[in-house]
């Protein structure tokens, strides 16, 4: 048998199969290949290159909870995409990771556009380690849709071209339970003691407020600031009682809105209060028992248009669970992604920033239709502020909810609970 | 007035001194016994919670008291039975581990069967509300917890000072080899002191429920304040822990009374200062295998 020369990894070894056997080899593989090229042009568009997307979340900590419902909420969606013929005919594949703290975050986020090779990073629940994806997002010139997290210094000084935002900013949330106090004169001269989460968020949120009380009469007595890892707030509670306010007023977040709910209760103190944020996934936990209170909310499961009531029954059918805000707003944010790049026929960054940008419109489940502001790519839309039904009107453990009217109302202007031009910081 | 809201902050704190006794308790009395860090104490106490809404549900809530603690405690003796027990002559370091991996699993666990959402609990309605004496306001909740706490704390120090069993365990503490040489096998007094220990954990987790969030990750956020309160007292020492639960409680209040900020720091910072000046533990007791 002539030997054929080939690479050989030791000198005086014989290659595992000898030569006639491998060019029946290479001639056999390169028939299938031709073959496979030829014949069967369904298998081949079928692994055409899938769209990745990345998907970063706190699955774990104070806010993990929320992050449970944004993985199935985004899960949903992919799969109803994906079902429905993918984005410009490739599926997409979302990689759903635990962003865990804000350097963790934003060291997955870089991996995820380094080595996943993900089109576009979507996701976070909490302020400060959504500020962190960010800026790795600006970094890399890829678009990050920052969903769930509120704060807005994220949007002011903070802001990037590269990011959007989905969920209403602080300054809605106060607007949006503010109207109601307004309405039933529970804010003018009246006393205010707050007690705030010792994070981004809690510090932009208490800012808000501050600013809300003092443009309408209203004094803070007291404000603390409450560590997040805080699970006894009788020391808060008896500071509560002996600055005796008039209202009391919750700028936490996650499970410590629960767990004071629920101390607050046990303590049976007669002031009403109010709170800036709150998850139904998060009043749900405290019960019916122990909930009270005027809070706001971006989204709830009991709205009644077409598209939510859809949302709804397919989510419950799917988990066994009611929808909680973060699962909805999840879920329109894929799909919303989805729908700009069929329109701008693109996954290029700049091509959907730019989409974004001129104000199309988006079915976001709600009675009003919402579009992204151009000059700080904020979402804008519909939020609802919400209390507690009146006892014994609850149908079940999580029907205690009581939903008010959307604001701002059908004829205003999306834009006007949202910070106005004047005051912006943001500049791209 | 200012010196009533301190007193106030104080008292609150003492009383929630208690209730970190629970827990700190249990803690301690595992590692003076059995030379083990129980890491997975958490895991047993959000068990105690996640059982006891099961059998609320089903029964109510005092059942729940008993029987939660009860069902825990068996899930101890397996834990001791199959863990605990092959770490007892060996370097600490190698239980911690090891209870520091069950931990997670137990809470991967829980978020996996009841979800990652924090689920409703709550107390009984004669509970709820506030009771007045004098200047002082006290929830009437907390202070039923108090009376558990209390009546638990008794019993422990009864047991431990007055029966054969605790005369057994404390020689055990200071000298396993010469109770083993006067015939007495520790091995049944060890798993007893575990079952006790996981047992009080999940006592707490149950007394807790009510008024905090019953979520899988409960079990690490207690986990700390334990841990902190049995340093601080020091081992082998069931004063020493008692001491240290109402200092940590107490010196939380006063913090938050002046800087409110600093309320969750300050334990560790008291924490620092103890084993700067008694690396021991203010009571604790010089254990010949540790020394």
């Amino acid at each position: 048998m002539k030997k054929i020369s080939t690479p050989v990894l030791t000198p005086g070894v014989e290659p595992l199969l000898a030569s006639p056997q491998r060019r029946r080899l290479v001639a056999a593989g390169s028939g299938a290949a031709g073959l496979s090229a030829i014949g069967f042009p369904a298998i081949v568009g079928a692994q055409q290159e899938k769209i990745r997307i990345g998907h970063l979340t706190p699955m774990t900590g104070f806010l993990g909870a929320l992050g449970e419902y944004a993985v199935m909420g985004i899960r949903m969606a992919a799969d109803e995409i994906n079902a429905s013929g993918g984005v410009m005919g490739r599926q997409l594949e979302v990689l759903s990771e635990d962003s865990v703290n804000p350097s963790v975050g934003s060291s997955k986020a870089q991996r995820m556009f380094e080595r996943d090779g993900v089109v576009a990073l979507l996701g976070e629940i909490s302020s400060a380690s959504a500020l962190t994806i960010s800026q790795v997002a600006a970094r890399n010139k890829k678009l990050f849709m920052s969903i769930g997290a509120r704060s807005d210094e994220l949007r002011g000084k903070n802001c990037n071209r590269y990011t959007f935002y989905i969920d209403i900013p602080n300054t809605v949330m106060v607007n949006a339970v503010g109207q109601a106090l307004l309405r039933d004169n529970m804010v003018k001269g009246k006393k205010f003691f707050s007690l705030t989460a010792d994070y981004l968020f809690g510090h932009d949120l208490l800012k808000v407020s501050k600013k809300f009380f003092a443009a309408n009469g209203g004094t803070l007595i007291g404000d603390e600031l409450v560590a997040t890892d805080v699970t006894d707030f009788s020391p808060y509670l008896l500071k509560v009682r002996q600055a005796r306010p008039d209202v009391v007023c919750s700028n936490l977040a996650g499970n410590q809105v629960t767990t004071f709910l629920k101390q607050y209760a046990e303590f049976g103190l007669p002031y009403p209060f109010i709170g800036f944020n709150l998850n139904t996934a998060d009043a749900w936990a405290a019960g019916a028992e122990n909930f009270a209170g005027i809070w706001p909310t971006v989204w709830h499961h009991d709205l009644q248009t077409p598209g939510t009531k859809t949302f709804v029954a397919n989510f419950t059918k799917r988990y066994n669970k009611i929808p909680e805000n973060h699962a909805w707003i999840e879920y329109v944010t894929l799909k919303m992604v989805a729908q700009a790049m069929n329109e701008a026929k693109s996954t290029d960054t700049e091509k959907l920033i730019a989409h974004f940008e001129k104000g199309t419109e988006f079915d976001i489940l709600k009675a009003r239709k919402g579009y992204f502001r151009a000059w700080d790519h904020q979402l804008m839309q519909e939020a609802y502020p919400f209390t507690a039904k009146p006892k014994g009107q609850a149908k079940d453990k999580q029907d205690f909810l009581a939903f008010g009217q959307a604001v701002p109302g059908p004829n205003e202007s999306l834009e006007i609970l949202a910070t106005n031009k004047a005051d912006n910081t943001c500049v791209f | 007035m200012d010196f009533v809201f301190l007193l106030e902050q104080v008292v609150n704190g003492l009383v929630l001194g208690g209730y970190y006794l629970l827990l700190a308790l249990g803690l301690s009395l595992i590692f003076s016994v059995g030379g083990v860090v129980n890491l997975a104490h958490g895991a047993f106490y959000a068990f105690g919670a996640y059982v006891s809404l099961l059998i609320t549900q089903a029964l109510g809530f005092a059942p729940s008291v008993l029987i939660s603690p009860l069902l825990v405690g068996l899930l101890g003796v397996a834990f001791e039975r199959y863990f605990l027990r092959r770490f007892y002559q060996s370097d600490p370091i190698l239980s911690l581990l090891v209870t520091f991996g069950l931990a997670m699993v137990a809470e991967q666990a829980i978020r996996m069967v009841w979800g990652a959402a924090p689920l409703p609990s709550s107390m009984p309605s004669a509970f709820k509300g506030q009771v007045m004496l004098g200047e002082f306001m006290f929830s009437r909740y907390r202070l039923f917890l108090l009376a558990v706490v209390l009546v638990v704390i008794v019993g422990i120090w009864l047991l431990l000072h007055r029966t054969a069993f605790g005369r057994v365990v404390r020689a055990g503490v200071q000298r396993p080899d010469m109770v083993a040489v006067l015939g007495i096998r520790l091995q049944p007094y060890m798993t007893a002191i575990v079952v006790l220990g996981v047992a009080m954990a999940a006592l707490g987790g149950v007394l807790f429920g009510p008024i905090s969030v019953v979520h899988p990750a409960m079990g690490t956020e207690i986990m700390t304040i334990a841990f902190v309160v049995v340093v601080i007292g020091g081992l082998g020492s069931f004063w020493g822990v008692v001491l240290a639960a109402l200092l940590v409680g107490l010196v939380r209040g006063i913090t938050i009374h002046f800087v409110p900020a600093a309320g969750e720091a300050s334990m560790y910072v008291l924490m620092f200062l103890v084993l700067v000046f008694r690396p021991r533990g203010l009571l604790g007791e010089r254990i010949e295998r540790f020394e």
